[in-house]
């Protein structure tokens, strides 16, 4: 390997890059012959994580948020596509297993689930540690003990088991055991949705701090837009499993360029002003019958003729980092951020 | 306390049980094969006789111990291996789906279809009767309902996230069934287990009674009822130790089930409000 | 409006009964809705929002059950009239939609024959005529193709479709009080904008008073006039909705307006860390002796561990509860 690096790779550190991916899921009988239909669950999705960085993935149900999430973390066999972590491309062996683990980690949308109810949360810590070679007792009660400090629990809650805690303590639990062996890159996965309101600035606090502390990447799944604007250094919005707008968060919240993700922020009751209105009508379209063209149409106000040609439109660059995929991002109207 | 009363009560009878089959030789008076006397053939329980004879002046009181011993086994042994063959098949059945899932659960529902007694009878009839030509009809025939409960809780607990966390830790598939699902399903298939035992014994008791089973003149509780048939009015005793037997161990096992079903479950030892 | 409000609660106290001890789930809520307004209410789980709705409507099964207070509905206290009676009023006149549209939907009948259910029972129509009032039901609630999808199934349809066959229901009948709980939670954000503004135009249009129910402060801000804020089973302030998020007077209030991350907050302030209330939500077997909120409280003083504040009203702007406050 030759020691150069152009300097686009000094100044863009990527830790997480997805590229072109693509989850297919078989539906329908094939029994007795016929065609059979496919829920194109993620449809050519490009991700650049860099080190260090929070990038907020943003989307209702069926934008495909969930199936890729899955994928990068090797639960989901990708039907096409790369995912290259740390310069190293993955693929989805049992050994890459192992060593996927120690890159990336996830951790869960409900506490309550997210823990075997049978292990206390030494065995839950310790036997991942295990697993991956570390078996020096002294060792495995240090690091056990640092975790647990870490997301803001004593070291003697080890001996009990899941029960025995509130949901926002689970919550540290499950994060806990998300970095006890050390990975780069996390994926949090509506990390604060289940938790009870007021506790959820104590995750979100805590998540912040462990990620500078810690240099985490963090992918963050969430539908909460509050959430999202606070914690994300970029976000991405996905409908109907593609990108359609990607930048950075103060772009995304103040000048978005395409019409769903306007709407999405729209949709935000906004507590200072009463009924600002929906902008957009209808229902996310079944996914085993995506729209002609831009898969936006049916449901955008701006749509012409030329959105529901097919194919569909490309992801373009309108701005330095800014992505869009629309025809008529540059006709739409001028758009006002929420302001108090 | 509920709870306690069922763990106390079964588990005092199956102790009773498990006391008597191991001591048998100690307990017993006489042989329960050689000694028979037909001198004292159909005596009454008396002083002598605990349980009273049997028409060939066997004592029923030492054949009831042993009969314990040979109970027990099968009913031990052949649910051990039902439950064994229950648990792989259904585990893996429910974690890999596609054409093994497929595979299992048909043979699932053809052994179900089957009576499962019907099914070992006709094993018996091939292989010759005796206590391991028992062990492998009997542990063959019923392990559909473990299978299916196994299967189904793998089904509902894989999509828990501590089964997704396990794999996005690097666990393997075995570790994760083994791990993961197998601790969380146990409570309810240890139930099925234990109430599975109690089926073991009354179907021993069943073969032996049909004279399938264990053959006189060896002392099964099964065969003991068979031989009296024909005195059941006149010797009422011959059958009813062996019958109280058998339904002394069953109910023992049932409530032992539930029992320890209860405990089984963390939250119950720790419970708040 | 002039008159009676129609919705007079004063007192009211909802018990949890566990072996032999009760347990005060709701203890001394009281709360008025004015024709045609709408409240709102807020808090967390175990708060005892839900079950205060339930009893408004007469809903609260065994081993939950009110137990004090008086539920004055149009003049009449709703715990004095008998079974047969409240049967009548439900549906009809006091309405409820609930978060999970699929397990609040029979499953095996068609929604066309659940709505026109509404008119059979309460307005004595026949069932042809109750069918065309349920195809108009569900094209008020805009529901496109309403009279093919008034064959359709639960099912058959999305999220955001049953919550409009829901509020279709609820509102056949054009009754006087609708109570939400939590009706949006459930649905995507798009969804959720519509359905709110669906459940705003027409409790509008026939002049039905709402009382919303969430635990998101500001979606009910932006639904309600008034809000009220619950905690472990007391209301801890009222207000209007705009004094709730600019001047809130109790710290908890205080607290969750701190705690949330507000859209826009970061382009104006910065990412400021966020402020966290101490502490977990108590539960109904443990509530804290005075005031219920002093454990998490920072301004907590003797008089709050041992005395629970009683109401302090805030002239017209509403009231508040707590030894500290402002």
């Amino acid at each position: 390997m030759y020691g150069v690096i152009t300097m686009a790779e000094a100044m863009s550190d990527s830790i997480l890059k997805v590229e072109d991916l693509a989850v297919h899921f078989p539906v329908g009988g094939r029994l007795f012959g016929g065609t059979s239909k496919v829920v194109h669950a993620v449809d050519g999705v490009d991700l650049d994580l860099k080190r260090g960085e929070c990038l907020g993935l943003v989307g209702e149900s069926g934008c495909g948020k969930s199936t890729l999430a899955l994928s990068i973390l090797g639960l989901q066999t990708p039907t096409r596509g790369r995912i290259i972590v740390d310069g190293r491309t993955i693929s989805g062996g049992a050994k890459d297993r192992m060593d996927r683990a120690r890159m990336t980690q996830m951790v869960f949308q409900d506490p309550y689930s997210s823990l075997n109810p049978r292990q206390t949360v030494r065995t839950t810590l310790e036997a991942p540690l295990r697993l991956h070679g570390i078996t020096a007792k002294s060792e495995v009660e240090d690091r056990i003990a640092d975790i647990l400090r870490r997301v803001g629990l004593r070291p003697d809650v080890a001996k009990r088991y899941p029960h025995e805690f509130s949901g926002g303590q689970r919550q540290r639990i499950g994060i806990a055991r998300a970095l006890i062996l050390k990975p780069q890159i996390v994926i949090l996965d509506e990390p604060v949705s289940a938790l009870d309101v007021s506790i959820r600035a104590q995750i979100i606090n805590l998540l912040l701090e462990l990620k500078e502390t810690l240099g985490l990447s963090y992918l963050m799944i969430s539908h909460d837009l509050g959430v999202v604007e606070h914690m994300s250094d970029r976000v991405a919005v996905m409908y109907l499993g593609r990108i359609v707008e990607s930048g950075n968060w103060e772009t995304i919240f103040s000048a978005p360029r395409h019409p769903y993700t306007r709407a999405l922020i729209e949709a935000i009751p906004d507590p200072f002003r009463n009924g600002r209105g929906a902008k957009i009508t209808g229902e996310i379209p079944n996914p085993l019958n995506p729209p002609t063209g831009c898969g936006f149409n049916p449901r955008c106000s701006e749509a012409r003729d030329l959105c529901r040609a097919s194919p569909a439109p490309d992801l373009k660059e309108v701005d330095i980092d800014h992505f869009v995929r629309c025809r008529r991002t540059h006709e739409l109207p001028a758009w006002e951020p929420l302001a108090s | 306390m509920k709870i306690r009363a069922n763990l106390l009560i079964g588990g005092v009878l199956f102790a009773i049980v498990v006391v008597a089959g191991l001591l048998a030789p100690l307990l017993a008076h006489t042989d329960p094969v050689m000694d028979a006397n037909l001198m004292y053939a159909e005596e009454p329980p008396g002083a002598e006789f605990w349980f009273g004879t049997d028409a060939q002046g066997r004592d029923i009181y030492s054949r009831v111990l042993h009969g314990a011993r040979i109970s027990l086994t099968v009913g031990i042994v052949s649910q051990l291996i039902n439950t064994i063959i229950g648990v792989c098949l259904g585990l893996s059945a429910g974690y890999w789906g596609g054409w093994w899932d497929d595979f299992v659960s048909g043979l699932t529902n053809l052994m179900l279809a089957i009576p499962s007694l019907i099914f070992a009878l006709a094993i018996m009839a091939i292989l010759n009767p005796g206590l391991t030509s028992l062990l492998i009809a009997l542990g063959l025939t019923n392990w559909s309902f473990t299978c299916r409960l196994a299967r189904a809780s793998t089904l509902s607990l894989k999509s828990q996230g501590y089964v997704q966390a396990a794999k996005v830790l690097g666990y393997s598939d075995i570790r994760i069934m083994l791990t993961q699902l197998l601790p969380n399903m146990l409570g309810p298939i240890i139930v099925i287990g234990t109430l599975g035992m109690g089926g073991a014994v009354l179907a021993e008791a069943s073969l032996s009674f049909l004279g399938l089973g264990i053959r006189p003149p060896y002392p099964s509780w099964g065969s003991m009822l068979s031989d009296a048939r024909d005195q059941i009015t006149t010797a009422p005793w011959i059958s009813i130790f062996p019958g109280l037997a058998i339904f002394v161990t069953v109910l023992g096992l049932n409530l032992l089930g539930d029992g320890l079903r209860d405990i089984l479950d963390p939250q119950s030892r720790t419970r708040r409000i | 409006m002039t008159g009676l409000p129609l919705l007079e609660v004063k007192n009211l106290q909802i018990s949890l009964a566990v072996g032999n001890t009760l347990f005060h789930a709701v203890e001394n809520v009281s709360l008025t809705i004015g024709r045609g307004e709408t409240l709102g209410l807020v808090g967390e789980s175990g708060c005892g929002k839900s079950i205060t709705a339930l009893a408004l409507i007469g809903l609260l099964r065994p081993p939950l059950a009110v137990t004090g207070g008086e539920i004055l509905f149009d003049g009449r206290d709703i715990r004095t009239i008998p079974p047969r009676e409240m049967r009548k009023l439900r549906g009809n006149r006091i309405s409820m939609i609930f978060q999970e549209p699929m397990t609040a939907l029979n499953p095996l009948s068609p929604v066309g024959r659940q709505i026109a259910e509404m008119f059979v029972l309460h307005k004595g129509a026949t069932w042809n005529e109750a069918e065309k009032l349920a195809i108009e039901a569900l094209a008020n609630v805009r529901v496109p193709a309403p009279d093919r999808r008034v064959k359709d199934y639960p099912h058959q349809m999305s999220g955001g479709m049953r919550q409009r066959v829901m509020i279709a229901i609820a509102l056949a009948c054009g009754p006087d009080l609708l109570l939400a709980d939590e009706p949006t939670t459930a649905l995507d954000v798009t969804v959720q904008a519509e359905i709110l503004d669906l459940i705003r135009e027409l409790s509008s249009a026939q002049g039905t008073a709402v009382l919303m129910i969430s635990h998101d402060l500001g979606l009910i801000a932006n639904m309600c006039r008034r809000v009220g804020v619950m905690y472990a089973g007391h209301i801890v302030e009222e207000r209007t909705a705009e004094d709730i998020f600019r001047s809130p007077r109790h710290p908890y209030t205080k607290g969750l307006v701190a705690s949330l991350p507000l859209l826009g907050a970061r382009a104006r302030h910065g990412r400021k860390r966020l402020q966290e209330i101490e502490g977990v939500v108590p539960p109904v077997s443990a509530f804290p002796s005075g005031c219920r909120f002093n454990p998490r409280c920072h301004m907590a003083s003797d008089i709050c561990r041992i005395e629970d504040p009683g109401i302090t009203l805030l002239g017209q702007s509403g009231l508040v509860r707590c030894h500290h406050h402002g």
